[in-house]
Order: structure tokens, then sequence, then C-alpha cells
């Protein structure tokens, strides 16, 4: 089996995004970049799988700038075996909607024809959690969000789903499309005799017109400003104060 | 044009986010229509008729939808989005997992996650985590929109909507309900409850917890964690608050042993009030805390505790 692996570059989670004074996004520059975390989770999936021996290549894809061929390479490194770059963008500030995404995506699953795509469940720049499910109605096939555990055997899939209050077991139908939880696994590191081989693996350049998708947005973002700040509280010397000041002052218990 | 809301419940009982979302729509203009998708959900349809601003409920009781399975629910909703300019799910694992398959099959970007409608086409949402919030305009002629639950007050009560019965849509039977594994708790619901008390690494393992329970039972409250702490196997995943996790805005919110990284503070710091206790004064979590404890958990909890 084959396996996709879409991956973004996005503002590496350590980063203190700051909001651009003209109220217009996110400062990107000289801004520290990274893949997602939630996709870096997705590859390391794939790569186990692959040491299993259920899946025999893994394709890893980005769609941005040129510049995410270091996301890719990243991937790479970690264990995938062939790169694609979608340019969909000369500006990394200009973030390619879901359904855009979505819909190149379902482009190259036609060219490719892998059995799973594993999608991180959402990017930690838009937050829009969005892309998996929507790739997923595009192509018609089965969908398993929010996973913790991927198991194959044969047509089926059993994916354990992180839900609100537990866990929810289903099984879906392969081909399928499964976004992928926090506590999936822990990705490895890159090991550096790795990331030299990474170098040398295969990486095809592509475009949003070569899959026949216009990546115009169809949100029109108004500003971006920053979220309103709490004012600075107190500290209280013991228990008992802090007690007495949620009972009297604040009102709360 | 209206507004249908997909309706979170377990078949039994309707979830507050519903009314959440009802006190949304209001914003967004037109008739509010609720649809009950599940398995035997009649009660639900009812509790559903008696939220106020609710025109008329919509229930669609079939073993298909009894377990919030994406494919079949989608299809439903796509089959009677022609009547609505507006869909509308909660930022739950329900509403997100359907929503976006939604917004897809109708050809239009999805809108997730809004903290506030500005108009019926522009909507607020936190994005990096809400460190940052983006306005958002959406000219296509459907919106499909998922409803953060802590930014929006619950609707009362006080309707009769009328009640229509709908039929199932082909099940595309691309996938299968297996077993649900809920960790049944008297506390109350995470997102809903008015008192969270959250441990972080500062726990330090899993029977420490134990602390913070008993102060939760003496509140009425429900018990949190950060991420790292479930990453550290001392709590549940469904216990975490944070941008991966859960969003919380309860009346009091107690960080215990949470430094507050900016992944935990993105989950919590709509809080009305918020306490602090940890033993490291420099500890982020001070700079958004209403009252700020500076002093080792394992003294001051109990101590709480027994104050309460």
């Amino acid at each position: 089996m084959k396996v996709l692996v879409p991956v973004k570059r996005v503002i590496d989670y350590n980063v203190k995004v700051r909001v651009k004074a003209d109220q217009s996004g996110v400062d990107l520059a000289n801004v520290k970049m990274s893949m997602n975390p939630f996709d870096e989770i997705s590859v390391e999936q794939a790569i186990r799988m692959k040491e299993a021996g259920q899946v025999e290549e893994i394709v890893v894809v980005s769609i941005g700038v040129t510049k995410n061929q270091e996301t890719l390479r990243t991937a790479l490194a970690m264990g995938a075996d062939r790169a694609i770059l979608v340019e969909a963008t000369d500006n990394a500030e200009n973030d390619i909607e879901p359904l855009a995404v979505a819909k190149i995506l379902k482009g190259i699953v036609e060219e490719e024809q892998p059995g799973l795509v594993l999608l991180g469940k959402q990017a930690i720049d838009n937050d829009a959690n969005a892309t998996g499910q929507m790739l997923s109605a595009l192509l018609g096939w089965s969908q398993a969000t929010f996973a913790s555990k991927v198991e194959i055997e044969g047509d089926k899939a059993t994916v354990t789903r992180e839900v609100d209050g537990g866990l929810q077991v289903i099984k879906v139908n392969m081909p399928a499309i499964v976004t992928v939880d926090l506590r999936l696994n822990e990705p490895r590191y890159a090991s550096l005799p790795n990331i030299m081989k990474a170098k040398k693996k295969p990486m095809d350049t592509k475009t949003p017109a070569d899959y026949g998708v216009d990546v115009t947005p169809r949100l029109v973002t108004v500003k971006v400003t920053e979220p309103p700040a709490r004012q600075a509280g107190v500290i209280v010397g013991s228990v008992e104060e802090l007690v007495d000041k949620l009972k009297n002052e604040a009102g709360v218990i | 044009m209206a507004v249908l809301i997909l309706a979170d419940h377990d078949n039994e009982t309707l979830n507050d986010q519903t009314a959440k979302s009802v006190t949304a729509a209001k914003a967004m203009g037109g008739d509010i229509h609720i649809l009950c998708a599940g398995s035997g959900c009649s009660g639900v349809a009812a509790q559903a008729a008696k939220l106020d601003g609710v025109a008329k409920v919509l229930c669609a009781s079939d073993d298909a939808y009894g377990h919030d399975l994406a494919e079949p629910l989608a299809d439903l909703i796509v089959s009677l989005a022609g009547d609505y300019e507006h869909l509308v799910g909660g930022a739950t694992t329900t509403g997100k997992n359907v929503m976006p398959r939604v917004a897809a099959l109708l050809d239009t970007n999805m809108i997730s996650d809004i903290s506030a409608v500005e108009s019926p086409d522009t909507f607020e949402r936190p994005i990096y985590a809400g460190n940052a919030m983006a306005v958002v305009k959406c000219g296509d002629p459907k919106k499909v929109i998922t409803v953060r639950g802590a930014s929006f007050d619950a609707t009362g009560e006080g309707g009769s909507a009328a009640v229509e019965e709908i039929a199932a849509v082909a099940n595309p039977g691309l996938s299968e309900w297996v077993e649900d594994k809920v960790i049944s708790s008297d506390r109350p619901e995470l997102t809903s409850a008015k008192i969270v008390i959250s441990g972080g690494r500062g726990m330090g393992s899993k029977e420490n917890f134990e602390i913070i329970d008993k102060v939760a039972d003496k509140l009425g409250a429900a018990v949190g964690a950060s991420r790292a702490a479930v990453d550290s196997g001392y709590a549940p995943n469904d216990y975490q608050v944070g941008q991966t996790g859960k969003v919380v805005a309860p009346d009091l919110y107690i960080a215990v042993g949470i430094s507050g990284a900016i992944q935990h503070l993105a989950g919590m710091k709509d809080s009305k009030v918020i306490v602090a206790i940890n033993k490291d004064e420099e500890a982020p979590i001070f700079q958004v805390a209403d009252y700020g404890l500076v002093a080792d958990l394992f003294d001051a909890v109990p101590k709480l505790e027994a104050a309460l």
C-alpha cells in the first residue's frame, strides 16, 4: 500500500506570534518555521506502518511556497520516500485555504492512488481543522478524524478517535482518510545520516494549475488583531487570603 | 434565509453547546432551525424545541445517525442545505468532524470555531491558538460554521417550536461504529462546568492528581490538565485544556502546578476569574491570573480543600 502524507509549513510552535501593525495578518518575517506538529505525527505513523510491513511507499506533499522544500526534506529525513511540492504562492503570508488544499490533494490522490491518506488534525496557524474532512468529502472516501490508534486489517481500518468525553472506536472502509491527534505517537528526530540521504530523495514540483485548482481565497480576511489582554492580578499571601478573596471579592465560590 | 444548527447530543440529553450555537445564530439573521439527528432522539428534539428563538426542530431518528458518524450525517445536512444560508455546528468533536465535510460537499470554505458574529457574513475567529483574532468575511452563498461554545452564552428556554420528523437519507456505508469508551464521572463536563481546577506537570504523578480531585469534589468543579500533564501520563487526554485540547471559559479556573505555556493559555484565558498556584513566581501563568499564590502545591492544595 502507498500512503500519502500532506505536511504544512507553519510558524514553529514555540514562537510567540506577533500581529502586524496594519492588522493584515501575523508577522512571518525572520520567524522560525517548522513542520506543523500534527503533521509530524502523521509522518511518524506512516513510517511505523512501513516498518511494520504494511506500507511500501510513503509520499509526502506540501502546498505553499518554494521554501516548503525544507518541510518536505524534514519528512524525507524522518523516513518518507518521495516528495511532491505544490508551489501555490510566492508569498508565505498567503495561507492556502483548506478547501483549495483539499482540491489539490484530490488531484494528487487521483494520480498517486494511495490506499490511505494521513493528515494532521489541524494546522497550528489557521487552526481550521478542516482539510482531511474536506478531502474525504471530495473523494467520497471514509473519514476517521482525531485518531489516537490506527489498525489496518485487509480492506478495513479500525480507528480509535479522541472525542469529547472519551474515545470512540470506528471501523472504516479502505481507502480512507485518517486525521491524527496528539497521542497517536511521538515523532522521531531525523538522524544526521538520514538528513544527508534525504537530500538525494526525489522531489517533484507542481502547481495548482496542474490539478486545475484555483487557490484564490474564498474567505476575505478583514483584519487580524491581538486578543484582548487580561489585566494583571494580585499575588495573595496565603490560602486563607485566597479563599477570602474568591468568596468576598470575586464571588465565585 | 434561515440558519440550520446541528444539535450536539448523546441521543438522550441536549448538550449545552446547542443553546450556545443558538445565541450565535441569532446574530446571523433569519429563522433558526435545529437538526436533531440521532437514534431514538425524539426526547432531544423536545428539549431543543424549548430553546428560545428556535422556529422549528427537524428530527431525523435513524440508526445511521446514532453515533455521529461523519459521512451519513454530512449527507443528511447537505440534503437539507437548499433552504439555508447558514449551516452551523458546535466546535465540538462532532461539529469539527462533520461540518468541514458538509462545507466541501457544498463547495464552500469552512469557517471554523467562531468567537463572534460581526454580521451575517462576517465572523471573528481565533487563529494561532488564540494568540491572534481574525475577522473573516465569506462571500459564498452558503456559510458553514462551527461555534466556539466558550465564547457565547447559552440561550434560555421558553420557546415552543414545532418538531418535524424527517426521513433519513441513503447511508453511504463507508464506516461503522464499534464502541464508545466514555469515562463516566459524577463531575460536570469540562466545557460546561462553572468551576474548573486543572493540574500541570508540577503534579508529578497520576496519583498526586487525587488532591485536585478532592478540591473539585468540594467545589462541584470539573478537573482538567495541561498538555504537559497529559503527555507525562498524569491525566487522560480528554482532561486536556489548551490549543490542542478543550477550550474552557468557566467562572473560576484554578491552575495548579501549571507554568502557563502559550498552548495552555489558549484554552483557558477567557475564564472570568483565574487563580494560579505555582511555586515558581516567574511562571507565565501569573501574568494572566487574577489571584496568584506562590506556594508549593502539595502544601497549598490540601489547605485549600480544608478551607472550603
